[in-house]
C-alpha cells in the first residue's frame, strides 16, 4: 500500500502537466480540465491498488494515462457538450501572473476554446497527436482506432482548424 | 498548416495550476484538507479527510496551522474548498444537534477510547477525569487520561473542555488555556459558579430527596426537583448510606 501511494504519488507529480494540458485542449476551459485531470488520476489511483507490482513496473504510463483521461473526456461530454467558450473573456482567474503571462495565457485559452469546437472524433485524433505529441500508433492504442483511421481524422481535424479561423491569421 | 501545428504544440506547454497534485493527493485519501470555518467560537481551522474530521485548531494563520499539524498528526495537509454541508455539519456538531465521524487513527487505542468516552458527555455538563478513567475500564489513569485529553487534536468538537478536576478546578485546556475553557462552558450553559462553589464545599454530588438518586450537580436529570429538594453529598459512601442510588444516566458511581 505505501509503495503503491508512493507511486502513485509519482505518477502525479510526472505528468500532471501533460494530463491538465490534455484536458485543457479537449474540453477548452481550465475549470473543466482541472476536472478532467482529477478524475483521470483518481481513476488511475483505483487502478493502481487493485494491480500487482510488476504490472505496476510495466506500465506504459503516458499512453495509460492518456487513455484514461480520453475516457473521462468521452463519459463526461456525453450530453454535455463544450461550451463554445466567449472567446474573448476567457474566466477571471485569482492566480494569473504578470500581464505578459496574461497575455499568453488568453491566446493559449481562446486556441483551447477553438480545439474544443471540434468535433469529438477530430478534437481527440488532433489533440492526442500535435498537442501532446505521441505517435500515431499510440494515438491509435489509447483512442482505440486504426492507424488510418486517425491519421484521416488528424488530417480533417487540422483543415477544420485552419478553415475555422475567422481570418485572425494563424496567429 | 505549419502554424497551426506549431500553436498546437504551445497548447500542450501548459502546466498543471499550482496545488494540483496536493489536491489529487487529497482526494486519493493521501493528505487531509483543511479550511477555516467560521463558528461561534471564531474561526476555526478544521482539517478533515474521507474517515471524518481529524484536527481542528484555533490558530492564528493557516502556516501556524499547517506547522502544528504536521508536527501532531505527521501526515500531508492541503488547503482545499470544503465540501458542501461541513460547514453546516460543524455547526450542528458544536451546537451538539448531530455527531460527526472523526478520524483519530493516528492516536493509542488508549487515547481513542478517552476521546470516544468524552464524546459522550452532553452539552451543558461536565465529568471530573476520574470518570473517564473509570468508564473506559483504567480507574488508576487518571493522570493518563488528562494527558491524552490534553493532546486531543480536534478540541471543541471532542469536547475536552466538559471535563474538570473534581475539586473545582477548570484544569488546564489545550485549546486557549483555562479562560477559554470557562468560556466556552458558559457558553454551553453550565453554571460555573455554583459548580465550583460546591467543589470547594467539597460536595461533588447532588441527590434529590423525591427519587433518591444522586448525581454530578451539571446532570440533566433532576434539574426539574426543586431547590429545597436538593441534597448534597461528599462522597460516594455518603450517598449510599443515606439511601440514595447512583444516575444512570450520568453514573457518578458504578451502578451496583
Amino acid at each position: 500500500m505505501e509503495v503503491t501511494e508512493r507511486a502513485f504519488e509519482r505518477l502525479v507529480r510526472d505528468h500532471q502537466d501533460r494530463i491538465f494540458a490534455l484536458g485543457l485542449a479537449l474540453t477548452g476551459n481550465r475549470h473543466d480540465a482541472e476536472e478532467v485531470a482529477q478524475d483521470t488520476f483518481l481513476r488511475a489511483y483505483r487502478a493502481l491498488v487493485t494491480y500487482a507490482p510488476e504490472r505496476v513496473r510495466d506500465l506504459k504510463q503516458k499512453a495509460w494515462l492518456h487513455q484514461i483521461a480520453v475516457n473521462v473526456v468521452r463519459n463526461r461530454v456525453r450530453g454535455n457538450r463544450p461550451r463554445l467558450v466567449e472567446l474573448n473573456g476567457s474566466e477571471p482567474d485569482a492566480r494569473t501572473g504578470p500581464e505578459e503571462d496574461v497575455m499568453r495565457k488568453a491566446e493559449i485559452d481562446e486556441l483551447a476554446a477553438r480545439v474544443a469546437c471540434l468535433p469529438p472524433r477530430y478534437r481527440e485524433a488532433v489533440v492526442l497527436r500535435h498537442v501532446q505529441e505521441l505517435s500515431y500508433a499510440e494515438v491509435a492504442d489509447a483512442l482505440g482506432q486504426p492507424v488510418g483511421t486517425v491519421k484521416a481524422n488528424v488530417h480533417r481535424g487540422l483543415k477544420l482548424l485552419r478553415g475555422d479561423d475567422h481570418g485572425d491569421g494563424d496567429v | 498548416m505549419a502554424t497551426v501545428m506549431f500553436d498546437l504544440k504551445r497548447l500542450g506547454d501548459v502546466k498543471a495550476p499550482p496545488g494540483f497534485a496536493e489536491r489529487v493527493l487529497a482526494q486519493a485519501g493521501m493528505a487531509d484538507s483543511y479550511a477555516v470555518f467560521e463558528t461561534v467560537l471564531g474561526p476555526v481551522y478544521v482539517a478533515w479527510n474521507r474517515l471524518g474530521v481529524s484536527a481542528a485548531m484555533r490558530s492564528k494563520s493557516s502556516a501556524e496551522f499547517e506547522q502544528w499539524f504536521r508536527e501532531d498528526i505527521g501526515r500531508r495537509l492541503v488547503q482545499a474548498d470544503p465540501p458542501a454541508g461541513l460547514a453546516s455539519r460543524i455547526e450542528d456538531q458544536l451546537q451538539g444537534k448531530r455527531r460527526m465521524q472523526f478520524d483519530l487513527r493516528g492516536l493509542t487505542p488508549f487515547s481513542q477510547a478517552v476521546l470516544r468516552k468524552t464524546l459522550e458527555i452532553p452539552r451543558g455538563q461536565v465529568r471530573p477525569y476520574g470518570w473517564i478513567a473509570r468508564e473506559i475500564g483504567h480507574p488508576a489513569a487518571v493522570r493518563a487520561v488528562g494527558t491524552a485529553l490534553a493532546n486531543n487534536p480536534i478540541p471543541y468538537f471532542i469536547p475536552c473542555h466538559r471535563v474538570i478536576r473534581s475539586d473545582g478546578v477548570i484544569g488546564n485546556y489545550g485549546g486557549g488555556g483555562p479562560e477559554a475553557k470557562k468560556n466556552i462552558l458558559t457558553l454551553e450553559g453550565v453554571q460555573l459558579k455554583r459548580l465550583q462553589d460546591l467543589a470547594r464545599a467539597g460536595l461533588r454530588y447532588e441527590g434529590v430527596r423525591s427519587t433518591r438518586v444522586f448525581c454530578f450537580p451539571t446532570c440533566y436529570h433532576g434539574r426539574a426537583a426543586r431547590q429545597e429538594n436538593f441534597v448534597f453529598f461528599h462522597d460516594e459512601s455518603e450517598a449510599r448510606a443515606a439511601g440514595y442510588r447512583p444516575c444512570k444516566h450520568c453514573r457518578p458511581a458504578e451502578v451496583a
